[in-house]
């Protein structure tokens, strides 16, 4: 019941001659809908094939109920007129979704920031694996890497989007259900994809693990989330589209072609979790290195450079430094990213034409990231002050500078030279967690920040100072871990290919192996940093919102005397 | 009209720029993609490559659910120093039939795409039961669970035929005979061991966790790894021909 009062507060509709109630088609259709899938979600239960597609054939039967029981519910609780698109003549924002989807961002990255600690304690002291199929690295190593991209990653970009394409269009946000049905329904896809990885349920395809049946709910619920952006740009209130609302728009079209580009595939049987994927060998490895690279450049990348153009103007209260570069950084960044793929497979058996292809690309890239970079840091043109006394404009810009760095690194790495070096070794997590920890990590830190007290109508934050304290000890955390993967990688990659003078391999394989031991301890210190950091915000976020109530439901007492 | 007020057709209707976008990002996929499919120069003419025994294909299954390739990349590259460790670089054509590719992209443990007949079953055994039996310094997980767990040789017929639907040219009799084949071939007294290996060439018949009765997830796990990169005969490979 806590759960209702901070996410639904009864929307105040125009008051109205009585109109006599019915439900909406989409309320009898979606309930319709959910009833079916209950239904065959209980038979698919029954004749299951494996014991995981049967718990998640009953998942699948409970949550259906739940949406049945809630639409009933809502529909008997609500008033007759659904919610006003306009109050006196201003748009009647829907803030109900961007709330759940905030409180599971903050949810689902403290679970996938300590599934990561975990797995980097499993690799400094092997004995936590304790030799249990559900809880070994590699099944928890997926679950790691989607509760952070797509479960903490991707409800910020729910919970942003929502709100910055309301607040630049000026409309209430399109759709009743819809909006729900995207955020409820993109997080019971987080449910069946984590707990498949625990019960062994993946396809393998490094960011694509989900299977069959997964992905599939994934593209409805894509599709819808593509709809309600796309409704709420077409009905807005100003002529020009907001350059944040093209990241977004790329950032979700792209991320549906490539998610049907990578995971066809056919399952064994329709009563069972195992598919097989239409490509085989260099296809196969070549299609999950286009997703692949590309979930980096569309999800992880325009998503939050999305959040960027819209929350660093507005915290600086500074317009964006260049209209005309942010035009060239978003033509010239979508373009570019999709040709890098196949960086990820230098000296492998794909064929060098492709790779020479996308080393090329790859380096261009720096550039219109580096244009991006500039566009950002620059928007504090005469407000560079504000960093000393406001430490969430600090972390969005130091975010900003961590995309700098990973964008440069990236590119570097991808020249084949150097990637014969890096490729296979720690130097490459370390690379991805500067991008992933500095930059997605700081920027939505920061997003969120900003989001929770604008969402639930609160002056400020609770506290500046649990900020502060949550940034530092996140960047010590971030330079922990690496610097540790940088000696590591490197280190690893040198004494592979170090010789002695009589021409021989000087050492064996688990000699790197141990040499690895003390990095992979600095580096669990670094992630607990950076875990115990999230937990300072999320009880920062959770104080801002409950005692920013308390001071709400006593306005009066707070009127000074007149 | 400036270039920066053309652009405004973009910021102005939204069904513009999504067509906008999804006409750019299309293109480098296509480029970069759409010529492996017909590429001859792609995959190269090889000798003795062949689809996965029904056994060795559940062991495969289990690398992909235990998630290995997190950790072990098949894919040798053509680099002096990998050459020596591992052996001759990978071929596209050895993981042609590999529905999902297992190519990886982290050697926190070694590379496996030779690793077959490189150790003795009982060393796998050993290993996969506890790691630091054998590699005091592993950071490898053990997997004690797999001794205990049997495969079910019923379904992997089903298997094959859902694979033959994607590519992989298992013929009609390997399909027919696939759960006899998978118990002959961790079985060498099984009747069925020789018509078994007529069938799969250059395929291994061992009991390859050392215990009778129904093949488990080791047996098919061991004989997975223990056929991996033994397929195409270097001593035979035209490599001239097959320069790219």
């Amino acid at each position: 019941m806590v759960f209702g009062s901070v996410f639904f507060q009864r929307e105040s509709a125009m008051p109205q001659l009585s109109i006599s109630k019915s439900m909406t088609s989409g309320e009898s259709g979606l309930a319709a809908l959910f009833a079916v899938t209950a239904f065959l979600c209980v038979i698919a239960a029954a004749k299951a094939l494996d014991a995981p597609f049967a718990f998640h054939a009953s998942l699948g039967a409970l949550a259906s109920i739940a949406a049945v029981f809630f639409i009933i519910n809502n529909y008997y609780d609500r008033p007759a007129a659904l919610p006003a698109q306009e109050i006196n003549g201003r748009p009647n924002y829907n803030m109900g979704p961007i709330k759940f989807s905030s409180f599971m961002a903050m949810f689902w990255g403290i679970a996938g920031f300590l599934v990561g600690l975990i797995i980097a304690s499993q690799l400094a002291w092997p004995v936590l694996n304790f030799d249990l199929p559900w809880i070994q690295f590699g099944r928890l190593r997926p679950l790691h890497t989607s509760a952070v991209i797509f479960a903490f990653g991707g409800n910020v970009l729910l919970a942003t989007s929502f709100y910055v394409v309301q607040k630049s269009c000026h409309v209430r946000l399109a759709g009743y259900l819809a909006p729900w049905f995207v955020v409820v329904g993109y997080n019971f896809f987080i449910l069946i994809a984590g707990t498949g990885y625990l019960l062994g349920v993946t396809q393998s395809k490094e960011y694509a693990e989900p299977e069959w049946y997964a992905d599939l709910w994934l593209t409805i619920v894509w599709v819808t989330y593509l709809l309600v952006f796309l409704v709420t740009i077409i009905k807005r209130k100003e002529p020009h589209i907001f350059v944040a609302n093209w990241f977004y728009l790329a950032f979700i079209v792209t991320i549906a072609v490539l998610h049907l580009g990578n995971n066809p595939a056919l399952p064994v049987s329709f009563l069972g979790s195992k598919s097989y994927i239409a490509w085989g060998g260099i296809q196969d490895a070549m299609f999950q290195w286009w997703y692949g690279h590309n979930a980096v450049g569309f999800f992880l990348t325009a998503g939050f450079l999305a959040i960027m153009y819209y929350f660093i103007p507005k915290r600086a209260e500074r317009p964006i430094y260049s209209y005309r570069l942010s035009i060239i950084h978003f033509w010239a960044l979508i373009f570019l990213y999709i040709w890098a793929g196949p960086h990820h497979l230098h000296y492998t058996a794909l064929p060098d034409w492709t790779q020479t292809l996308g080393m090329t690309f790859s380096i261009m890239l720096w550039m219109p990231s580096w244009g991006g970079m500039i566009n950002g840091l620059m928007t504090l043109s005469g407000a560079w002050d504000k960093l000393r006394t406001d430490p969430v404009l600090r972390m969005l810009v130091v975010s900003v500078a961590f995309y700098g760095m990973s964008t440069f690194e990236g590119p570097m790495m991808s020249i084949k030279v150097v990637n014969s070096l890096s490729h296979y070794t720690d130097w490459t997590i370390g690379h991805v967690h500067s991008g992933a920890l500095g930059w997605v990590g700081f920027v939505s830190f920061g997003a969120l920040y900003c989001l929770v007290p604008w969402a639930w109508n609160r002056k400020g934050l609770y506290s500046l100072k649990l900020v502060n304290w949550h940034f530092w000890i996140a960047t010590l955390g971030i330079v922990l871990y690496i610097s540790a993967m940088w000696v590591s990688g490197i280190l690893q990659g040198l004494m592979w290919r170090a010789y002695t003078s009589l021409g021989f391999l000087e050492y064996s394989f688990i000699e790197t192996v141990e040499a690895m031991h003390p990095f992979y301890v600095i580096r669990a210190a670094g992630g607990a940093l950076f875990l115990i950091g999230a937990l300072i915000m999320a009880y920062n976020l959770w104080m801002t919102v409950r005692v920013g109530e308390q001071e709400v439901q006593m306005p009066v007492a707070l009127q000074p005397a007149e | 009209m400036s270039f920066w007020t053309r652009h405004q057709v973009f910021e102005k209707n939204s069904i513009i720029l999504v067509v906008g976008i999804l006409l750019v990002v299309a293109i480098g996929g296509l480029v970069e993609i759409t010529p492996l499919f017909y590429l001859k120069s792609t995959i190269e003419v090889v000798d003795g490559v062949r689809p996965y025994t029904p056994l060795e294909l559940a062991g495969r299954n289990i690398y992909v659910r235990e998630g290995c390739y997190l950790c072990h990349s098949q894919m040798i590259r053509p680099l002096r120093d990998e050459v020596e460790r591992y052996g001759h670089f990978s071929l596209a054509a050895e993981s042609m039939f590999d529905h999902p590719f297992q190519w990886g992209s982290k050697r926190t443990g070694p590379d496996l795409a030779r690793v077959g007949a490189k150790y003795s079953d009982d060393w796998h055994v050993t290993h996969l039961t506890n790691p630091r039996a054998i590699v005091p310094q592993s950071v490898m997980p053990g997997y004690p669970f797999l001794a205990s767990t049997e495969v079910d040789p019923e379904t992997i017929a089903d298997h094959m035929r859902t694979l033959r639907t994607v590519g992989v040219p298992y013929t009609d009799d390997q399909i027919a005979n696939a759960a006899a084949d998978m118990k002959a071939q961790a079985d060498p007294d099984n009747a069925g061991a020789d018509a078994f290996t007529k069938r799969y060439a250059k395929a291994v018949v061992r009991n390859f966790d050392g215990k009778s009765g129904t093949p488990t997830e080791m047996d098919a796990l061991i004989a997975y790894l223990q056929m991996l990169g033994t397929l195409v005969d270097f001593k035979l490979y035209n490599e001239k021909a097959n320069l790219r």
